[in-house]
């Protein structure tokens, strides 16, 4: 019983990633239709805590996290093809923010703080990089998470005495409520981003920086903007979901993994759409919920195995083979009329 | 100046075992075009391989590099022959197969991490072997230490030697400057990328009989070595070989000097010369 209402909202959370890749199109067709269902969804998604038992919300926290993550690493890297390994540096960034902040400022305060840390974080990381493209920037991305939480590590038990620290809890509503309303803030700038100019400038540096910056593109300002923008929803979902922990260390909070999964589940649900990411994060993040407990290493094993398959043989991710099905379905269509 | 000489020796036994590890990374990333983030898992192949010749069929590790080595060989070529090998083919771009290839690697690290956790379980696993100590200038050594740096240095030189004399090594060389025209002059490139990227792991297994010499075994020990391997090989210039091999010295005595002063702070140190290296000359030492 529970586990439909996950669905549920699961569904629900995927309906909205298409609604906002229908709604970047150019032309519309039954925009009441759609809107109203998307409407309809954001209510099932809102009032899950007043009717949901208490383990339902509670897991689909830990699924939107993941979503905030792969979605927010997809608005940027998936059109410029610049493979960051930086959200778990970002997402670090929010939890020391609610670690450090959290027991004197109230939880909104907190979780903007946190996001405006990744911010300023991001923007650094992003003017300092500009000259490095392909691998050198996937390790340096990745070198720098590393760095973060050894140097922390090193400051906490040499200044503070302390290896970790404990963190003020929320109660799990509020932190579902704040969960959800990062993620439609999130698609909403992941809307704005796609029909702005910025949208097409990204498109564009992704497929040649070169002639990109020759029609008057000021590639850096762009690259910067959002990638900036990006961190923020990763910062902002640390800063709450620290707040489900209790305890954090500077390995717990900047693990590495955080980085990979997002672009595992990016690439898996495939970034040609906008709704891929999220199909990518939900069946993953639900998967790993329902089954890391139990079976840990079967579990990863199966995601490795996965994901070398998906990798070889469906380059586009699930969204490839939806697009394949749907192409194949109206050539049938047409071949007979 | 004895502590000077202490510290120093102490680095470059550390810095033998680096050199060793990133070498192999080195090859695969720099003729095979591969980032191999699986490297770290084939070490820790080799080492938990080692521990159960040792202790249960009583194999002694230095027989076991005979064993680990080839064995580890032929899972890198036969990787490269089916799956690297597919993707090189689908890929359009030698940019697109590198961060493709990447990811491949990293599903391929879980793999062999769950595999290995699924064969061995989570302890820590340690024997004992060659425990004597050895004095060097007044200084007393594990002699275990002592051999690992000579396989570690033996290996280099052999492998530079097969790579600079021999007709396949010319090959190896050709096709880490640019596969396409090696592959027109008549290199049976696929063979080739597929025997170095065998060569890579090879390498990996091998510093992995070494490391369970003289450093704890345990399933996702891999990950520790695959970083310090990531770090030595942009160090010394992503691609080069030489470079690893040097880099891996330079980043040992670097290790043990910081060590002697806080030995929190080593891996801060690791990952800073990391990150400053890539800002400021990202072709490391022997970059080209």
């Amino acid at each position: 019983m529970e586990d439909i209402m996950v669905v549920i909202n699961l569904l629900a959370l995927v309906y909205i990633g298409w609604f906002v890749d229908w709604a970047v199109k150019q032309n519309k067709s039954k925009v009441w239709l759609f809107s109203g269902l998307a409407v309809i969804m954001l209510a099932v998604l809102a009032t899950l805590p007043n009717y949901g038992p208490i383990y339902a919300y509670i897991m689909l926290s830990g699924i939107l996290m993941y979503l905030i993550l792969t979605v927010s690493w997809t608005m940027f890297s998936g059109p410029t093809a610049y493979i960051s390994l930086a959200p778990a540096a970002f997402f670090g960034v929010g939890i020391y923010t609610s670690a450090i902040l959290g027991k004197d400022f109230p939880v909104p305060v907190t979780v903007i703080f946190g996001g405006l840390l990744a911010v300023v974080l991001a923007a650094i990381v992003g003017a300092i990089t500009l000259r490095l493209r392909g691998i050198y920037f996937i390790v340096f991305t990745f070198g720098l998470v590393l760095l973060i939480s050894s140097a922390l590590l090193w400051y906490e038990i040499r200044y503070t005495g302390t290896r970790g620290r404990f963190i003020t809890t929320a109660n799990n509503d509020v932190i579902y409520y704040i969960m959800l309303a990062i993620t439609v803030l999130m698609f909403f700038t992941y809307y704005l981003i796609k029909r702005s100019k910025y949208g097409l400038a990204l498109q564009t540096i992704g497929q040649n920086e070169e002639a990109a910056a020759h029609m008057g593109i000021n590639v850096t300002a762009v690259k910067i903007t959002v990638f900036s923008i990006s961190a923020i929803f990763m910062g902002m979902a640390g800063a709450i979901m620290a707040m489900k922990w209790i305890y954090i260390d500077p390995y717990s909070a900047f693990d590495p993994f955080r980085s990979f999964l997002p672009v595992l589940m990016a690439i898996f649900g495939g970034m040609k759409r906008s709704y891929g990411p999220v199909l990518g994060a939900v069946i993953l993040a639900y998967l790993e919920e329902k089954l890391l407990t139990e079976f840990p290493y079967y579990y990863k094993l199966s995601f490795g195995i996965v994901l070398i398959l998906v990798i070889i043989y469906l380059p586009d991710g699930l969204v490839g083979v939806v697009e394949k099905v749907r192409t194949w379905f109206s050539r049938e269509k047409n071949a007979l009329t | 100046m004895e502590k000077f000489l202490d510290v120093s020796i102490a680095g470059l036994l550390m810095g033998g075992l680096y050199a060793l590890i990133a070498m192999g990374m080195s090859l695969q990333y720099g003729v095979a075009r591969v980032f191999n983030i699986a490297h770290g898992e084939f070490i820790m192949l080799g080492a938990m391989a080692t521990w159960t010749l040792f202790t249960v069929f009583n194999i002694p590790p230095l027989v076991s590099i005979a064993i680990c080595g080839p064995i580890a060989f032929v899972l890198g070529f036969a990787l490269h022959r089916t799956m690297f090998k597919k993707l090189q083919s689908s890929s359009v771009n030698q940019g697109i197969f590198e961060s493709n290839s990447m990811l491949a690697s990293f599903g391929l690290m879980f793999v062999i991490q769950n595999i290995a956790f699924l064969a061995w379980g989570p302890e820590i696993r340690t024997y004992n072997y060659l425990t004597n100590t050895v004095s060097i200038g007044g200084a007393l050594f594990g002699a275990r230490r002592l051999v690992t740096l000579g396989f570690a240095v033996a290996i280099g030189v052999i492998f530079y030697i097969f790579l600079a004399r021999t007709r396949i090594g010319k090959a190896i060389r050709a096709a880490g400057q640019d596969t396409t025209i090696a592959g027109l002059m008549g290199v049976n490139i696929n063979w080739v990328l597929a025997l170095c990227f065998g060569l890579g792991a090879a390498m990996a297994g091998v510093a992995g009989v070494l490391v369970s010499m003289c450093y704890p075994d345990y399933a996702n020990m891999g990950q520790e070595y695959l970083t310090v391997a990531i770090i030595v090989v942009v160090l010394g210039g992503l691609g080069s070989i030489p470079g690893s091999f040097i880099g891996g010295f330079i980043l040992g005595i670097i290790g043990s000097v910081v060590a002697f002063y806080d030995p929190g702070l080593t891996m801060v140190a690791y990952y800073a010369i990391f990150i400053l290296l890539l800002l400021v000359r990202p072709k490391g030492i022997m970059g080209v």
